[in-house]
């Protein structure tokens, strides 16, 4: 539709001449810092010009983001705070069997030992751009990539029990730890696709992720309280789902809901938003294994 | 997959009530939902589900299509001695799901 067209493309011009402000305004900072070198006031202005700059990337500064189990009922609240009544520590259980498992011949324990220590932070900072393959690999495509290069097993398929498993037992050893994905360098052009197809309209809803989780969170969509779209509480049990799930999982649903097409599970663009979404939650505590209505 | 987990205090006094909670990997599938190309999907729920505390019954459920999957029971026992749980369950489908959990009293 051409009108669409027009629209996302101000809205991208827009953002250009935004990144070229915020060039213009470091290169001036630089130069108040030669004028005032010695002086406290240059450090003071650039940090002050460095969080203005934040400010005008993130449509939600760091100050106002809100993990969805804030957004949640009580019953919700409770269940994923009980270890014990929260279901996606069954998949948890199985994850930890699967890690010690070398059935195959080698099992993830073999080469990364105890996970609680060796993998202690490590799903914080996933998605991850990957050397080998040259692309940016989700926790998922991580697991099966080791699986099938240095495992020589199968991939597993995505939504299976065992990949969540794996999934849900690995984010547990990150539990409480700040989101930390890297989007700088190689991963960069990763996080501007995913950046775009956040902000651009899809579907016949002809809606964008910005609108609902930037500009309408708190607000009610029919019976629920639209929240900020953070990722995360995943892999995440589902009420609705009846099972645990993932973040990819959990985007697609909301892509069918706004009647756009699904991209497959695994494909680059799911990858990409997920990178996206990882650097927009940025120092929220990892929730996994959450639980969501 | 994790049949069960389970949840007893590791020891208790006599006569003093315990808290019990099992929390069992079931689809629990309902029967009213169908496949991708449409065919029903058979019910499977978990029909009965029962707890023995060295022998003697002390809790049973009659469990129908509107639990949720991964169903959830959380009951009191009054600990008299020593000795074990027995959890048994079986679905639709005559699969049986047994599980012991251990009561210490001190």
């Amino acid at each position: 539709m051409p009108s669409c067209w027009r629209r996302s493309l101000r809205q991208r011009s827009g953002f250009i001449k935004a990144s070229g402000l915020t060039r213009r305004l470091l290169r001036a900072n630089s130069h108040l810092q030669i004028r005032f070198a010695g002086a406290l006031l240059g450090p003071v202005v650039a940090l002050l010009l460095i969080s203005a700059v934040q400010a005008q990337q993130r449509a939600l500064p760091l100050n106002v983001l809100r993990s969805g189990i804030e957004f949640s009922g009580s019953d919700v609240r409770s269940m994923q705070s009980d270890d014990l009544a929260n279901p996606g520590f069954l998949w948890v259980e199985r994850g930890e069997k699967l890690w010690n498992d070398s059935t195959g011949g080698s099992s993830c324990a073999s080469c990364h030992g105890d996970a609680s220590a060796s993998m202690r932070g490590v799903v914080a900072r996933y998605p991850a751009f990957d050397a080998a393959s040259g692309t940016v690999l989700d926790l998922e495509a991580r697991i099966n990539d080791c699986r099938v290069r240095r495992q020589k097993q199968n991939p597993l398929p995505r939504e299976s029990d065992d990949l969540l498993g794996l999934t849900a037992y690995l984010a547990l050893q990150s539990r409480g730890m700040a989101l930390a994905a890297r989007i700088d360098g190689p991963a960069g052009a990763a996080f501007d696709r995913g950046r775009a197809f956040y902000s651009q309209r899809h579907g016949q809803m002809n809606l964008s992720c910005a609108q609902c989780h930037d500009q309408n969170w708190g607000k009610r969509l029919y019976a629920e309280t639209l929240s900020q779209g953070h990722g995360n509480a995943f892999p995440a049990y589902k009420l609705e789902w009846q099972t645990l799930g993932s973040l990819q999982r959990r985007i697609r649903a909301c892509l069918f809901g706004i009647r756009a097409e699904m991209p497959p599970p695994g494909a680059s663009e799911l990858t990409d938003i997920e990178l996206f979404l990882a650097w927009r939650a940025q120092g929220l505590p990892l929730e996994a294994p959450g639980v969501r209505r | 997959m994790a049949d069960s987990r389970i949840n007893v205090p590791a020891a208790t006094r006599r006569d003093e009530a315990i808290e019990v909670r099992i929390s069992i990997r079931h689809a629990m599938e309902t029967g009213y939902r169908t496949d991708e190309g449409g065919k029903p999907v058979p019910r499977n729920v978990i029909r009965s589900f029962a707890c023995r505390y060295n022998g003697d019954p002390v809790f049973a459920v009659r469990v129908s299509s509107g639990i949720a999957a991964n169903p959830y029971f959380r009951f009191f026992v009054t600990a008299r001695e020593s000795g074990t749980l027995d959890f048994e369950w079986i679905d639709d489908a005559g699969a049986r799901g047994t599980a012991q959990a251990a009561v210490k009293v001190v």
